[in-house]
């Protein structure tokens, strides 16, 4: 199980947004919960000693690198030397006192450093010798992700560690085993570390590392040229290492009798965690968040109650974030309440919640990205001019910049506002995937 | 099997087999733990259609009691005549009244979580406010939550003092938090306590009731004012209505912002008078001449209010009026909950039992029966002023009745 960093613990606190009214025979009840980790050590680039640190005051965590050595990483070479630049630059970044490994991938795992069957704990002279070792990433052989990560999971569980984190680099497609296995290695492994993936080049396939990526509850993203990733690398070890809590839980209760609609994370990416629930108790499921350093992330949950009398007030779910302790229970970190309330006045019970409104368009934003890149590639064209141009209306109404400048590349714009654009001939393969990627990122409600 | 001899409510007297309480028509069976499987608790024994599903029984099972300087809590049993004792002057708070089980009153299954909703089907448990009873020795009021909304967002004080006279004088503050604004239920409770004490103060200290009134208005404006937590242009800032009334042994004097009223009601029933004029979009249209009131009152602004306390009100502007009544009689002070169901001062003076002034608290509890066998669209309160002041002549201490 996972130790606590005691002393460290981010302080978490629940907001909800929702429109409690409910006209008569009402049942849906939608609500934005906006949870935030502070007191950590992720504030303002200052020195992240006191971050994650067990009692001995050393940091309590560990990193495994995964780096694809797949035949294809030599095509172009440059891809190969900008892979081991980026990963020495990810173990500069490696705190002292954190546990860290390099694993090479290929249709099989091998480690790199330190070689040994576990980690090694960062210092000067071990981060010198890691960087050393990375002339031994050459490139040769195929891509079986499932043995880099059940590896990277041996590693990771070598040590007894609060904080487990895997960043996974590739540039293909998973070939050399069969899709089931790696859904196996999946349903086996998630939940026991997080892991951000990443793609270089356009020859990997976003479905495949997005389902990676979410099972890890990590980010997932496009390289697309090469000589980007030294800088991704490192923003994304510093990410890890200001992680200070594991394995936190939203619990959920609803009533006897209601259905949990749907509970996604919508900020800062939509990622659909219902179908992740485990029961904990009667009427309560527990869904997974992983780790946690300085941040706020945004849920939007819906949950369908039995109906009730105008009048009549319901607590329709209560929303805690939870820690599993050592004696097999939890502690509750913060928690909020969702409300329904039944009324006759139609003015309240119409009116929607700019939370939710807003939320409710990310997620069809990226809906409609996804479904229209999929029409495109399937030469529907009708219906992708249609769901893109939904996007683009949808980006530019919610202020999401930056998705409305990767849509601007798949798409001519013609009018934003109302989403007319035109299917635009001779897009590249790196901005279509890119969109691909990025297309559940969301933006916060304008204040 | 639990037993109750007297409601824990209304304190009303009862016997072991009383389905429902005589006094408040709340379901005693429910409360005692002793409901039928498949019983829906009816909030008050009465006509077809004025009871519904799940409801509310004893909220001082599962909320503990506010602030003693609040004293918005039903009266205690059999709440004795404070006057004379050091210190206190109004109704004493109610200690919390524990009750065995913890049971839900909507499924009778579950247990009830920290915040007031049952563990097991999450319905909201009764609260305190959802009905108050409050009594002193000639002066009486009643607040109900109502059948059609979740919470109760009005408020009450009851009051009695002795003048610098030495003649006795009592008081009563009705506040109707509005619903649109933000946090309605602590602007009422606001504005009746910071007008209580500013009206018992004044008139303590041999301040003219018109001026008295006129001020504690203010006063009470400043409180609700003062729980806005953003800049006074807060558009959506707390806010409430409130009216007041002292009966001294030589004049009634009344105060208003906002639609809450009060009506002069004589023990002969000859020529009672609605004593305010209210803050509305519908008196507005009527006092133009523009509208006919029967027009007015049909319009769905009628009821959108011109003056109100908060802090985004336009002008805080009391209305007062001081009258000496020719005989005995009472004055009613209420919140539209119960003057939409008897708009005009015939209508409420036909409603108003025979004994009001030797029954204050009988006859607010029968007031807002009507409001609620009417069909209980909003919350509800009623304070009953006995004119003159009882002066401990004739009337009976406040004590539970058969
Ligand atoms: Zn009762
Ligand atoms: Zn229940």
């Amino acid at each position: 199980m996972a130790r606590l960093a005691k002393s460290h613990l981010p302080e978490f606190s629940v907001e909800v947004y929702q429109n409690e009214f409910l006209p008569e025979g009402g049942r849906e009840v939608n609500a934005v919960v906006t949870v935030t980790a502070t007191g950590g050590g992720t504030t303002g680039g200052m020195p992240l000693t006191a971050v994650g640190t067990a009692d001995g005051g050393r940091p309590d965590a560990a990193v495994v690198l995964m780096v694809d050595c797949s035949g294809s990483m030599d095509y172009p070479s440059e891809k190969m030397r900008a892979a081991r630049q980026a990963t020495a630059a990810a173990i500069d970044t490696v705190r002292d006192g954190v546990s860290f490994a390099v694993v090479a991938g290929t249709h099989v795992a091998r480690e790199i450093y330190p070689g040994n069957g576990g980690l090694a704990v960062a210092d000067q002279f071990t981060r010198r010798d890691a960087k050393e070792s990375l002339r031994r990433l050459t490139a040769g052989g195929g891509t079986a992700i499932s043995s880099w990560l059940r590896l990277t999971d041996q590693l990771l569980h070598s040590q007894d560690v609060a904080i487990r984190h895997g960043i996974l680099l590739t540039d293909g497609r998973n070939e050399h085993e069969k899709p089931a296995t790696l859904l196996d290695t999946l349903g086996d492994l998630s939940g026991r570390f997080t892991c951000d993936c990443r793609g270089v080049g356009t020859d990997w396939e976003v479905e495949e590392l997005t389902r990676i990526s979410s099972a890890f509850l990590g980010s997932v993203d496009i390289v697309a040229d090469p000589s980007g990733l030294e800088a991704d690398f490192r923003s994304m070890m510093e990410t890890a290492m200001g992680k200070e809590v594991a394995d936190v839980g939203l619990r959920l209760w609803t009533p006897q009798n209601a259905e949990v609609v749907f509970l996604k994370q919508v900020a800062p990416t939509v990622e659909d965690l219902t179908a992740r629930r485990t029961e904990a108790a009667p009427r309560t499921g527990d869904y997974p968040t992983g780790s946690w350093g300085d941040e706020s992330r945004d849920y939007h949950l819906c949950v369908r109650v039995p109906s009730a009398s105008v009048g009549d007030e319901m607590l329709a779910a209560r929303v805690s974030l939870v820690l599993g302790q050592p004696d097999g229970g939890v502690s509750v970190l913060a928690q909020g309440l969702v409300r329904a309330v039944w009324t006759d006045d139609t003015a309240a019970s119409t009116r929607i919640n700019p939370q939710v409104a807003h939320y409710t368009g990310q997620a069809e934003l990226a809906q409609m990205i996804k479904q229209g890149l999929e029409d495109r590639k399937a030469g529907n064209l009708d219906s992708a001019t249609a769901k893109l141009g939904r996007a683009v209306q949808l980006a530019n109404a919610s202020g999401n910049e930056n998705t409305a400048k990767l849509l601007a590349k798949v798409v001519d714009v013609v009018d934003a506002a109302r989403g007319t654009v035109r299917i635009r001939p001779g897009v590249t393969e790196a901005d279509e995937m890119t969109l691909e990627t990025r297309s559940t990122k969301t933006v916060r409600v304008k204040k | 099997m639990p037993q109750l001899t007297a409601c824990p409510i209304c304190a009303e007297p009862c016997e072991p087999d009383d389905h429902y309480c005589g006094g408040c028509g709340v379901e005693l069976a429910a409360l005692a733990g002793n409901a039928p499987p498949h019983g829906s608790a009816a909030r008050r024994a009465g006509p077809p259609g004025g009871g519904r599903g799940p409801v509310p029984s004893s909220a001082v099972r599962t909320v503990p009691a506010p602030p003693g300087a609040r004293g918005t809590g039903p009266a205690a049993p059999g709440a004795a005549d404070p006057r004379g004792t050091a210190g206190v002057r109004r109704s004493p708070a109610p200690a919390p009244r524990g009750h065995p089980d913890r049971t839900c009153v909507s499924c009778h299954t579950g247990g009830i979580d920290n915040d007031g909703y049952c563990e097991n089907c999450g319905h909201a448990q009764p609260r305190e406010r959802d009905h108050m009873e409050r009594e002193l020795e000639g002066v009486a009021g009643v607040s109900d939550r109502g059948l059609r909304h979740h919470r109760n967002e009005d408020a009450f004080q009851v009051s009695a003092t002795i003048l610098p006279s030495g003649a006795p004088a009592v008081a009563a503050v009705v506040c109707d938090g509005v619903s649109s604004a933000t946090r309605p239920d602590e602007a009422s409770a606001a504005a009746a306590e910071a007008a209580t004490d500013a009206l018992l103060d004044a008139l303590e200290s041999g301040a003219d009731p018109q001026r008295a009134m006129h001020d504690a208005l203010l006063t009470a404006a400043e409180a609700v004012a003062a729980l806005s937590d953003g800049p006074s242009r807060d558009y959506n800032a707390p806010a409430c209505t409130c009216v007041s009334a002292v009966a001294a042994p030589d004049a009634v004097t009344v105060g208003w912002i906002g639609d809450s009223r009060a009506y002069w009601i004589p023990d002969d029933r000859v020529d009672p008078r609605r004593l305010t004029e209210d803050d509305s979009w519908a008196a507005r249209m009527v006092s133009a001449g523009l509208m006919s009131a029967a027009d007015a009152y049909a319009d769905e602004r009628a009821h959108a209010i011109t003056g109100w306390l908060g802090a985004d009100a336009v002008e805080i502007d009391p209305h007062t009026l001081s009258f000496r009544p020719e005989g005995p009689g009472v004055v009613v002070v209420c919140t539209d909950g119960l003057w939409n169901y008897a708009e005009s001062a015939v209508e409420l003076a036909a409603a108003v039992p025979p004994d009001a002034r030797t029954d204050p608290l009988r006859s607010a509890r029968h007031l807002v029966g009507i409001a609620l066998d009417g069909g209980g669209h909003d919350n509800v309160t009623v304070a009953v002023l006995p004119f003159p002041p009882a002066a401990g002549r004739g009337t009976e201490p406040a004590a539970p009745r058969p």
